[in-house]
């Protein structure tokens, strides 16, 4: 049987009808991956054994009718949630030998929801990048284009869930770091309300920005996911009391009465064309469906969004980032006897390029003199960009945008000018400043350049919710998906 | 906004990155460059709008002080780079302060 390019739905049916037993799907995957990796380079850590363990144990549960959604079924951590046992690096020289004495809870959750851990997925340093190119480690390709980056920072996960060496994963999105490589890989990915999800035990990029999210093949799996990972922790307290619904309630195949409003802020310079034609192709569709369309619909800050993204994350990230001393865990500069240089040539040594500018701009913004100037204006602007949005929430149910101005791009093609970089995000970012919800889903192909091959390179659309208005955008990302189809193609790799 | 190689090797010390001559160069020029990209924050008016530090109602999360299981101190000591019985190994603190305080 070939079990490559499952759901976490068809993987499921052929557990409950015992077409497939848990150690053979594992088996399967595991093959696959070592025919696939050395192509794309997703995993930093292959947990073979381990999986095999966890799929007999989920034999026997599912043998005593004990099966849940996720029971049996391969899945892939990303490499900045923790792991009891199994190294976590953060793709940094820094963490390259972390062996973590507890399991984050979005893992300690899908454990108890029997997932099979086939690994942990490789990311930009610290989750800081939009290509994963800043992985310490080494570098991840797109599945679609070898030659071209995967996006970031989640994307190993990404890039393993489009060729088929996982069922699903999990991602971090603190700018984007789900919705993007979703977008630049061609499946769905969801950043979930500030507070839906608990990160106890994900490393700490940017405090008030980061959640962990589901990276899948079809909307139906996403809810799957966040059924397993939502709800309240008391070990995270920004964690939210709210209730968590079933999100597969949810997927309904038409939009009747739900009112879609279009932002033009996100309609940006610089986009490209095949974009442009296929989110207005995407909002053809959703017309059609039945839901209302309003392209009067502005948010006129989001212009600043970079900028206030590019002053309180990295001024969050000096912050959680100071920790990395070389004295707790962690590389260590073992050739001096005195502590301060041992803790400047640590970090020195043990951070990667791109992790130290960020250190060293939100130092800036956080030091005397500047800090009025930079970080609090910077906490105002965005006090004014999540109004925008809760003033587009009393007419609209959901916002539909491109997720990124741009299709893959080369690998190395925007190494060398980091602004360039961050443009990647321009469409994300605002989404986590706000803290509000928003989902990637395959919207097309950009068949029109010359340099592709096949398929043409993915293009994602993004639809943006109401803070815990999570079943609302799976409702039309659901609906958009069953109609435009674009889930079915398949990277070959 | 230019920033000089004074202000960044400031920076540096204050985040505690030990930086290469060419890196404080570089760090120079392109700390300079986003810096210049943001300052057009400084044209949104916002007067008598309050900050945000996060984008969730809840406050002050308070919980029972009650004991609860914990790690061992094997295991929490297990990824520490020097350790000596049971305590982390740190290089001494207080003769090496006056050379590099600020």
């Amino acid at each position: 049987m070939n079990v490559d390019y499952l759901t976490i739905h068809e993987a499921h049916e052929l557990l409950r009808t015992k077409q497939i037993s848990s150690v053979e799907l594992t088996r399967s995957y595991l093959e696959r991956i070592q025919q696939i990796e050395p192509k794309v380079h997703a995993f930093v850590t292959i947990t073979g054994d381990l999986a095999l363990e966890q799929a007999k144990e989920s034999d026997e549960r599912i043998a005593k009718g004990d099966i849940g959604p996720l029971t049996g079924v391969p899945g892939l951590i990303k490499d900045n949630m923790c792991t009891r046992g199994v190294r976590t690096t953060c793709s940094s020289k820094m963490l390259q030998n972390f062996v973590p004495p507890y399991d984050a809870t979005v893992v300690e959750r899908l454990r108890a929801s029997g997932m099979i851990m086939l690994g942990k997925s490789n990311m930009d340093e610290f989750a800081m990048g939009s290509s994963t190119e800043n992985s310490a480690l080494f570098v991840t390709h797109n599945p679609w284009d070898l030659s071209r980056v995967p996006g970031g920072s989640s994307g190993g996960s990404a890039a393993a869930v489009a060729a088929g060496e996982t069922v699903y994963a999990l991602g971090s999105d603190t700018g984007g770091s789900i919705r993007q490589p979703a977008s630049f890989c061609s499946i769905v990915g969801l950043k979930p309300t500030y507070g839906r999800v608990s990160r106890y035990g994900l490393v700490a990029f940017a405090s008030s920005l980061d959640q962990i999210g589901p990276l899948t093949r079809d909307v139906t799996d996403c809810a799957l996911v966040m059924n397993a990972i939502s709800g309240y922790d008391p070990r995270d307290s920004t964690s939210s009391p709210n209730p968590v619904p079933d999100f597969t309630k949810c997927l309904k195949p038409n939009l009747e009465g739900v009112r879609l409003g279009v932002p033009q802020e996100y309609f940006v310079q610089g986009m490209q064309p095949e974009v442009d034609n296929a989110i207005r192709a995407g909002v053809k569709i959703l017309e059609e469906l039945g839901a209302t369309v309003s392209w009067e619909v502005s948010l006129p800050h989001t212009r600043y969004a970079l900028a206030v993204y590019y002053i309180i994350a990295p001024s969050e990230a000096s912050a959680n980032l100071a920790r990395y001393d070389g004295v707790k865990y962690g590389y260590s500069y073992a050739e001096t006897d005195s502590m301060w240089e041992a803790m400047e040539k640590t970090r020195q040594h043990g951070f990667g390029p791109e992790v130290k500018r960020r250190i060293m701009l939100g130092t800036y913004a956080l030091s005397a003199g500047y800090y009025d100037a930079y970080y609090l204006k910077a906490q105002k602007v965005r006090t004014i960009i999540r109004q925008e949005f809760d003033n587009a929430f009393k007419q609209f149910d959901a916002l539909i945008t491109p997720t990124s101005p741009t299709v893959p791009f080369r690998i190395g093609e925007k190494t060398a000018a980091p602004l360039q970089m961050y443009l990647s995000d321009v469409c994300t970012l605002p989404i986590n400043i706000a803290g509000v919800p928003a989902i990637s889903i395959p919207a097309g192909f950009a068949s029109s350049r010359a340099e592709s091959r096949g398929d043409g390179l993915p293009i994602g659309m993004q639809i943006i919710g109401k803070p815990f208005g999570e079943e609302t955008i799976l409702q039309v990302a659901y609906a958009y998906e069953q109609a435009a189809g674009w889930w079915k193609r398949r990277a070959v790799v | 906004m230019k920033l000089s190689r004074e202000e960044v090797l400031h920076i540096a010390i204050l985040a505690r990155v030990g930086v290469t001559d060419e890196e404080v160069d570089r760090l120079s020029e392109q700390l300079s460059n986003i810096l210049e990209n943001f300052g057009a924050l400084q044209q949104v008016d916002t007067t008598g709008v309050p900050p945000t530090a996060q984008s969730i109602a809840l406050q002050n999360v308070l919980r029972d002080d009650a004991v609860a299981p914990s790690l061992t101190t094997k295991e929490v000591l297990a990824n520490a780079p020097q350790r000596e019985e049971d305590f982390i190994r740190v290089r001494a603190v207080l003769e090496q302060y006056s050379q590099y305080a600020l």
